[in-house]
């Protein structure tokens, strides 16, 4: 995930502002965006959002705290969603969750201290046949139970060109 | 050349189709065999993915569920040639009874045709709905969907006609406003509802269904402009939306000139941000508009006051995908569905522990029994089923002595469940109903657009009040302060979020209240 410095954010910011603005309800098109781009929504972003729309900060940072999506602070390298909905609880999630928050160490909206994984909650991802379901970045995996979690964590983080695989039991 | 056929959806992706994908070309190339192979959607069937087809003069044979390692012995055992040589030979697809014995009309050219071809589309009846509503007035459009008695689709089941006349009478004058003069047909495609996927099945398999929809509802409305909003949960089908649209624009389907009939109809995709409540059509509208999701009080209407404070009309993917096949074969064929006031068909989504998960579209009126045991083949984990959510997370638990039910709008809320967009999400008897009525709780609370106190604060307090129950402190009080929490919930929520959490939890309450007594936890170890 591209990282943000504090000397190009707003630049980076007010570009996708101005390219932008123009939409009818344009806030959430532009929020989306600066995510996208730099990983979560920084504080300096409000200040330009709110000038380029020509509505209030606070208007701004309400959008921005009503949405799941909007994190502030920025996240692990790769975002590990857990569908806690209903037909995944069907199928096990629970367990899921459980062996998700051993694994990482952590818990739901933190970030493991190597920096490559925050864990979060999701509500359904549509894959209701096959839970339990997970997604990382843009991929879902169906019918994810303990060992298919750790082998898509895994393949998150090995890189790609790298000659040298990870010792044994690394990671 | 052999044509092969390899889903893209998201559910077949998630088991592994793009590795199938993969392989396949490149055994099939080692091997100096002449196949192109098709990225289709899905059919649908979803416990059967990855779903490979080839074609053969026969017709498409099947074989499921493949893995990627599967693919050199099907090849090896005549899969190219339509063999049946191998155990995952399923014979030809069209009599596969899963399918065989659906109704399919919305579901008709699902995993059938590669989604984004326009060529395709066509070739299989698509866009003649369009056509007709060309050479139709807005009454006439209004009035064809009035016969169809189609009812929407997103929950609520209000009669899509009778808000198009709405939208088609309303006054779209606004002073100060730059929106004045439009009218917008806004497609509710947030899909929140755990179990539920037929939508996401529209917009990945069959996409220009639901652009043929829309245009249809905008030259009905007087609307020349529709957005579909989108659940960010959903990238695939945000990917195929946005390529079916541009397309769609390219060849003149979509833009200033539809079909050369001077008529304008745009689409764009918007994507919400993670909020159960903004499938909420009014919370929608205000998400739309940039604003946080937070529900609107009625009136006025959406169909009167919508988006940007414009007349709109606010349909379900769903329902708007039901359009065309109503346009194309006139609103009686579709009638001529169904039972009673639930008339067409349904694409039900059979979901959580069950053995044959995928979408069952058929006519209103078939048991929930028939769909669990028939076509789903009971519990996944071969356990007895116990309890089935039918609805979303909204909608009640059912026990055993209520699924002979048929499924029908009427007759579901005649036993206090819904029907809802047609999830249902089945549980064994290792479920603790206790656990559920919890997570119902939960949810609200996490969810809750925060208007109303009951909803945003009486939430969280059910889940104290649960966990006490669960701790066995107090008991037989805190039930009763359970059951009054959900009156509260009941009497004084703005929408149906705090207004039918209830519904989960009393139907735990009163059908499985063995759940609610026990002394020590249970602990639920469902393997997976
Ligand atoms: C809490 C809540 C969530 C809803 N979620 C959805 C949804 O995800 N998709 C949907 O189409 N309708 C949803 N609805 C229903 C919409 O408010 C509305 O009735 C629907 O979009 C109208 O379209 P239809 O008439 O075609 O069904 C929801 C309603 C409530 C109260
Ligand atoms: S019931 Fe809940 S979700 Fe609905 S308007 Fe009130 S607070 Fe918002
Ligand atoms: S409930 Fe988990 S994907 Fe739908």
């Amino acid at each position: 995930m591209p990282q943000a410095t504090p000397s190009n954010t707003r630049a980076r910011v007010q570009a996708i502002v101005a390219d932008l603005k123009h939409m009818p309800g344009a806030l959430l098109p532009i929020l989306h965006q600066v995510r996208d781009s730099l990983g979560h929504i920084p504080t300096e972003a409000v200040p330009v959002i709110a000038e380029g729309l020509q509505i209030t900060r606070a208007e701004v940072h309400g959008v921005i705290s009503f949405y799941h999506d909007f994190n502030t602070q920025p996240i692990g390298n790769h975002r590990v969603q857990i569908c806690r909905a209903e037909a995944c609880q069907a199928r096990g999630s629970r367990a899921l969750e459980e062996h998700a928050r051993k694994r990482l160490g952590i818990d739901y909206h933190q970030t493991t201290p190597d920096g490559e994984f925050t864990l979060e909650p999701v509500y359904c991802l549509g894959n209701c046949a096959t839970g339990p379901s997970v997604r990382i970045g843009n991929h879902i995996h169906g019918r994810v139970g303990a060992t298919r979690f750790d082998a898509i964590l895994d393949d998150a983080i090995t890189v790609p060109l790298d000659p040298e695989p990870l010792t044994e039991g690394d990671a | 050349m052999t044509r092969v056929y390899v889903p893209r959806d998201t559910t077949a992706v998630s088991l592994g189709a793009d590795d199938v994908a993969r392989v396949l070309s490149k055994t099939a190339d080692a091997q100096g065999a002449d196949i192109t192979l098709v990225r289709n959607g899905s059919r649908g069937l979803f416990w059967l993915e990855t779903l490979v087809e080839v074609d053969t003069d026969a017709g498409r044979v099947a074989y499921g569920p493949v893995l990627p390692e599967d693919v050199p012995s099907l090849i090896e055992s005549g899969m190219l040639e339509g063999g049946a040589g191998h155990a995952l030979y399923l014979g030809p697809t069209e009599e596969i009874p899963y399918l065989k014995h659906q109704q399919r009309l919305t579901f008709a050219r699902a995993g059938i045709t590669d989604p984004v071809s326009i060529d395709d589309y066509r070739a299989h009846g698509g866009f003649n709905g369009l056509i007709t509503a060309l050479a139709s007035t807005s009454q006439q459009i209004v009035d064809e969907v009035k016969t169809s008695g189609l009812r929407g689709r997103g929950g609520a089941a209000f009669p899509a006609g009778i808000k198009w006349q709405t939208v088609l009478d309303a006054n779209p004058q606004s002073e100060h406003s730059r929106y004045s003069g439009q009218k917008f047909i806004v497609c509710n495609a947030d899909e929140g509802d755990s179990g539920t996927f037929a939508d996401r099945l529209v917009m990945e398999a069959d996409p220009y269904l639901l652009i043929e929809g829309m245009t249809i509802a905008g030259l009905a409305v007087g609307a020349e402009t529709g957005y579909i909003y989108l659940r960010s949960e959903y990238p695939l089908a945000q990917m195929v939306m946005n390529d079916a649209i541009a397309r769609a624009k390219a060849a003149g389907y979509l833009g200033d000139n539809v079909l050369k009939s001077g008529k304008a109809f745009h689409l764009e995709v918007r994507l919400g941000a993670g909020a159960y409540i903004c499938g909420e059509e009014t919370s929608l509208l205000d998400s739309l508009e940039g604003k946080r999701g937070q529900v609107r009080v009625k009136p006025p209407l959406p169909a009167l006051k919508g988006a940007f404070g414009q007349p709109t009309a606010v349909n379900n993917v769903l329902t708007l995908a039901a359009i065309p096949y109503i346009l194309a074969e006139g609103g009686q064929a579709y009638a001529d569905y169904g039972q009673g006031r639930s008339l067409g068909t349904l694409p039900f989504q059979l979901a959580g522990n069950i053995e044959r998960g995928g979408v069952v579209e058929l006519a209103f009126g078939i048991t929930l029994r028939e769909l669990l045991e028939g076509y789903g083949g009971g519990s996944a984990s071969g356990r007895p089923m116990r309890a089935v959510q039918v609805g979303g997370p909204l909608g009640a638990y059912m026990p055993e002595s209520q699924w002979d039910t048929p499924l029908d709008y009427e007759a579901f809320a005649d036993v206090g469940a819904v029907v809802g967009h047609g999830g249902i999400v089945v549980f064994d008897d290792s479920v603790d109903m206790l656990e559920q009525a919890r997570f119902a709780m939960e949810f609200c609370a996490v969810e809750s657009c925060g208007k109303c106190t009951p909803c945003r604060i009486g939430s969280t307090r059910g889940v104290e009040v649960i966990d006490r129950i669960r701790d066995n402190q107090d008991r037989d009080a805190n039930l009763v302060l359970l059951h009054d929490l959900c009156d509260t919930l009941e009497d004084g929520s703005l929408c149906a979020m705090g207004g039918m959490t209830p519904n989960p939890v009393r139907s735990a309450l009163q059908f499985f209240p063995d759940d609610f007594a026990r002394t020590t936890p249970s602990t639920t170890t469902e393997e997976s």
